[in-house]
């Protein structure tokens, strides 16, 4: 089991429905959030390119944050889901530092918070909150290991890239260009 | 100014509350801080509901946890206006609902003018008040005279009180400002309107043209999801926007129109395709008047003539014309929803009728379907009155093809020097702040300050509760039920909305509010029921389903009973006077309006000056939902585009901040930070609309950003239908703070 994500910047609308459903969803705190919109905009009048980006934690699988947390809070778990256990995170920001993607954000009750991608529900067979809710079918979850996967033929039929390689994480977020 | 009325700042009365400004302090930590794990849906409690954080009314549950709160609400799979997705407003409605700003109790004005306040009163004396005044008003001046200006679900149970007591001047700002002119359009070329959701059929199409409809900065859900859907099919877009729109940034082809112009792109379309024989000449054959008439009028709309008016190549006229060409009939020219824009916005619309006649788009399959709806019957009740004049006999002598009536006709009729034949003289505003709704604010002031009486009813303390004799607070959507929803759609559905939790606060249901206001005025012959419920029951009943059915599942189907498409070459009657398709309006030529779409040139801004393009955010609902914690912070503020050209000719940088001042000297009363960006023209400047609000009781939005519609005070009234067009208003950016009176709260 290899899970991943697909995010398709060519449907993307940046409507952040998908910040919003993760925020009730996982109830996180106003004023943070585990995912967010990134636009970009290139050349000039009138010719243009926008990229539209829902970004979450990449679920990497060579992880700098779980390298540097001196608890083991930080740890993955099946089918390479990146996690923070809550109380037994001290609230170090060492895997804040180490995060190439700004991904993971202090909580107020001092532990620190990401993108789980929704393991409680993705266990249960269910999409994540954000892959749910996208009015334009956006974003794909789903289990690379499996050949036949919606996720996995995306892949293999669109061009995609992943952010910052050069960083040597080996995202499990891809990004179809 | 001696006025009858001060503006009132609703913050004055919070009780020791302070004026939340910072909108992460607000809660002190999650969102329900009671609640850490997500909820588990198996043992959560589900409510359906119908979304009213926009008209759009997208079916859904509303879920909540052990502690009763409603923690999230998902789309109802079978719901055809949300396919099981809402889009964020709907997927953050519980913020509306936990907004500590809200309105919480009557509120009624008192002191002598000058000194005015508000005092919190019982329901019953709220209620007495407004059924006393709506008395009076009606004795003297007759019930005509009271005018109800309204939006959304609410509206409904409005309506009925105003049918019930005997008037009929009723009106929408979504139909001067939006729908109207479209309507018009489409009535005077196929005898039918065009209502919502729009039967676009996108799913099928393989070309989609939008003219200034920005999808997916609209979040119109149905057609954000069909879209994308197209797009996933390999579905052409071209996009007619002077601005690089998401929905530009997704189209193969973005045409990108010196605004003001689109009737000469329109115009050299329709050339395009009939001189080239591009067009179904079969279908025209048989379902079409005037074709021969419009080929003689498009003579000289030749795209070279276009491209000196649009800015647009000649070669891209055509190669867009071939690209529509060679999807027929599967192709849509896409409406849009927001129509008013240069008072000859019937005239546009019809030219968007026109050529998806020329394509044989209407009725279908990728074009246009033709939607089908449950009759559900009425609860019975008596006949209402027949009032003595109507919103007609104030707009049909000017403008002629109006259908409905039109909030600023209402307005004209309700200043003290109206020179209209009826006067307005009492307000029912419901569900729709009309401060930011309606262009030319100082009219709509002037006017509110001659009304004998006004009655506000609303969830929020928006700006025209400041202006109200009394402010009755409505519930949110999600502690309510409402009328049935009956959607008009490929398949016949009905939807309910209960109440996902009890009313907050003092607050209460529009269905109640208007029936105890109706038996105080002894109307109980209009209100032969108990409660909604038994309503709801009832007409459930009539088709075959029941309250306790549909509490389960929220919406529910049934057949059609015509198809879906035309066949080829199947008989049809339209509905106009020739019973075709009128290329050639004989309605309109009777009325003595352009009989055929006509170009005619508009105003452009002078040096220095930039045309006011303003639009939407997609996590916003207008001015609704800036307040709501949740969507707040996706957008708490809007940001002037400026194209880097003129960025750098005034000296700008991206972040700071400006005031504006359009052409008839108006200043914003805040400044806007300015964002640099190539996605806007030299010749004008993007405002999202919605922002920028003055009543410091909403202490997330007030002051962030700058409100369009406070520079829109030149107003081009379409001449057909007497809409609002908005967008020939001009600015001048000003770096320097203006020295001017301080905001009005
Ligand atoms: S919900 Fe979908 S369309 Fe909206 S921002 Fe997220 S990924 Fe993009
Ligand atoms: S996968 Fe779940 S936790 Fe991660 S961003 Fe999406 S909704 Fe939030
Ligand atoms: S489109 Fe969005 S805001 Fe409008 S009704 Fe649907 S979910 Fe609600």
């Amino acid at each position: 089991m290899r899970y991943a994500m697909a995010m398709d910047t060519k449907k993307c609308v940046g409507c952040g429905d998908c910040v919003v459903a993760c925020q009730t969803e996982n109830n996180v705190p106003l004023g943070y959030a585990r995912d967010w919109i990134v636009e970009k905009v290139e050349g000039t009048y009138p010719s243009l390119n926008l990229e539209l980006r829902s970004e979450r934690c990449n679920h990497c699988e060579n992880t700098p944050c779980v390298r540097t947390c001196p608890t083991g809070a930080s740890h993955v778990i099946e089918g390479g889901i990146v996690k923070v256990t809550h109380d037994e995170c001290i609230g170090c920001g060492a895997c804040i530092q180490a995060c190439p993607y700004e991904a993971r954000y202090f909580h107020p009750d001092g532990y620190v918070d990401k993108c789980t991608f929704c393991d409680h529900r993705t266990s249960k067979g269910q999409d994540t909150a954000c892959v749910a809710v996208c009015p334009t079918h956006s974003l794909t979850f789903g289990d690379l290991d499996d050949e036949n996967s919606p996720i996995s033929k995306l892949l293999r039929n669109r061009k995609w890239k992943t952010l910052a390689p050069e960083a040597g994480t080996k995202p499990n977020v891809y990004f179809l260009i | 100014m001696k006025t009858r009325r001060d503006f009132i700042k609703i913050s004055a009365l919070a009780a020791g509350g302070l004026a939340v400004l910072k909108p992460a302090l607000s809660f002190s930590s999650g969102f329900f801080p009671d609640e850490e794990v997500p909820l588990d849906e198996s043992e959560a409690q589900r409510t359906p509901t119908i979304c009213e954080v926009c008209f759009w009314n997208c079916a859904a549950f509303a879920y909540k946890d052990r502690k009763g709160k409603v923690q999230k609400i998902i789309g109802n799979d079978i719901d055809l206006h949300s396919k099981g997705r809402l889009c964020p407003r709907g997927t953050g409605g519980p913020g509306m609902l936990y907004d500590k700003d809200r309105l919480k109790k009557p509120l009624l004005r008192v002191g002598k003018p000058g000194n005015q306040k508000f005092k919190e009163v019982s329901w019953e004396e709220a209620l007495d008040f407004v059924a006393k005044k709506t008395r009076e008003v009606g004795e003297k001046y007759g019930y005509e005279s009271i005018a109800l200006l309204d939006h959304g679900t609410t509206a409904h149970h409005f309506e009925h009180l105003f049918k019930s007591f005997g008037s009929d001047n009723t009106a929408e700002p979504a139909i001067a400002q939006c729908l109207g002119a479209r309507e018009a359009g489409f009535i005077n070329t196929y005898g039918a309107g065009i209502g919502s959701p729009e039967p676009t059929d996108l799913r099928n199409a393989k070309c989609l043209v939008l003219i200034g409809s920005h999808i997916g900065e609209n979040m119109h859900n149905g057609i954000v999801q069909d879209m994308s859907t197209g797009l996933d099919r390999g579905m052409t877009v071209i996009t007619v926007d002077p601005r690089f729109s998401t929905a530009a940034s997704k189209s193969k082809f973005w045409l990108p129109i010196k605004p003001s112009t689109d009737i000469a792109l329109l115009l050299a379309w329709m050339h395009v395709l009939i001189y080239e024989d591009l067009y179904d000449k079969d279908y025209i054959e048989q379902y079409a008047y005037g074709f021969d008439e419009l080929k003689a009028h498009v003579r000289p709309f030749t795209p070279e003539w276009a491209y000196t008016k649009t800015d647009i190549p000649p070669q891209d006229i055509r190669k867009t014309a071939y690209e529509m060409a060679k999807a027929a009939p599967s192709v849509v020219i896409h409406p849009g929803r927001h129509t008013a824009w240069y008072g000859d916005d019937t005239q546009r619309t019809r030219a968007i009728a026109i050529l998806n006649a020329l394509l044989g788009a209407w009725g279908k399959k990728g074009g246009y379907y033709f939607p089908e709806k449950i009759r559900i019957p009425r609860f019975p009740h008596p006949k209402y009155p027949e009032p003595e004049w109507t919103w007609k006999d104030i707009t049909k002598d000017k403008y002629k093809g109006a259908f409905t009536g039109v909030t600023n006709i209402l307005i004209d009729a309700s200043l003290p020097d109206t020179k209209l034949k009826h006067k307005i003289k009492a307000w029912y505003v419901v569900a729709t702040n009309l401060i930011q709704s309606i262009p030319d604010q100082e009219k709509t002031k002037k006017a509110l300050q001659n009304m004998e009486f006004v009655v506000v009813v609303d969830t929020m303390p928006t700006e025209i509760t400041g202006y109200a004799d009394v402010v009755l607070p409505e519930c949110t959507y999600l502690e309510r039920y409402d009328y049935l929803r009956t959607t008009r759609h490929k398949i016949p559905q009905v939807a309910l909305r209960m109440p996902a939790v009890e009313p907050m606060y003092d607050t209460k249901p529009g269905w109640w509010i208007s029936r105890e206001i109706g038996l105080r005025l002894g109307l109980d012959k209009y209100f032969p029921w108990k409660d909604i419920e038994e309503v709801l029951d009832w007409q459930l009943k009539q088709v075959g389903s029941s309250l306790e059915e549909m509490k389960k599942v929220g919406v529910k189907s049934f057949e059609r009973e015509e198809p879906l498409y035309l066949e080829d070459g199947e008989d049809y009657f339209f509905n106009t006077n020739t019973g075709k398709i009128e290329l050639y309006s004989t309605d309109l030529d009777a009325m003595g309006y352009d009989p055929m779409p006509v170009y005619r040139e508009h105003p452009q801004p002078e040096d220095g000056f930039y045309r006011l393009i303003y639009g939407r955010v997609p996590m916003h609902t207008f001015g609704r939902t800036i307040n709501n914690p949740l969507l707040n912070e996706l957008r708490d503020e809007n940001h002037l585009w400026v194209n880097p050209k003129i960025a750098k000719l005034l000296d700008l940088k991206t972040g700071q901040e400006v005031w504006l001042r359009n052409q008839d000297g108006v200043v914003s009363t805040f400044p806007v930070k300015v964002r640099i960006t190539e996605r806007i023209r030299f010749d004008s400047v993007y405002l999202p609309h919605g922002f920028g609000q003055k009543n410091k009781k909403m202490g997330r939005a007030y002051g962030r950003g700058a409100a369009d519609s406070e520079m829109i005070t030149r107003v081009e009234i379409d001449d057909v239908t007497g809409g609002t067009g908005m967008r020939g208003n001009f600015v001048e950016i000003l770096v320097e703070k203006p020295q001017k009176e301080e905001a009005e709260s």
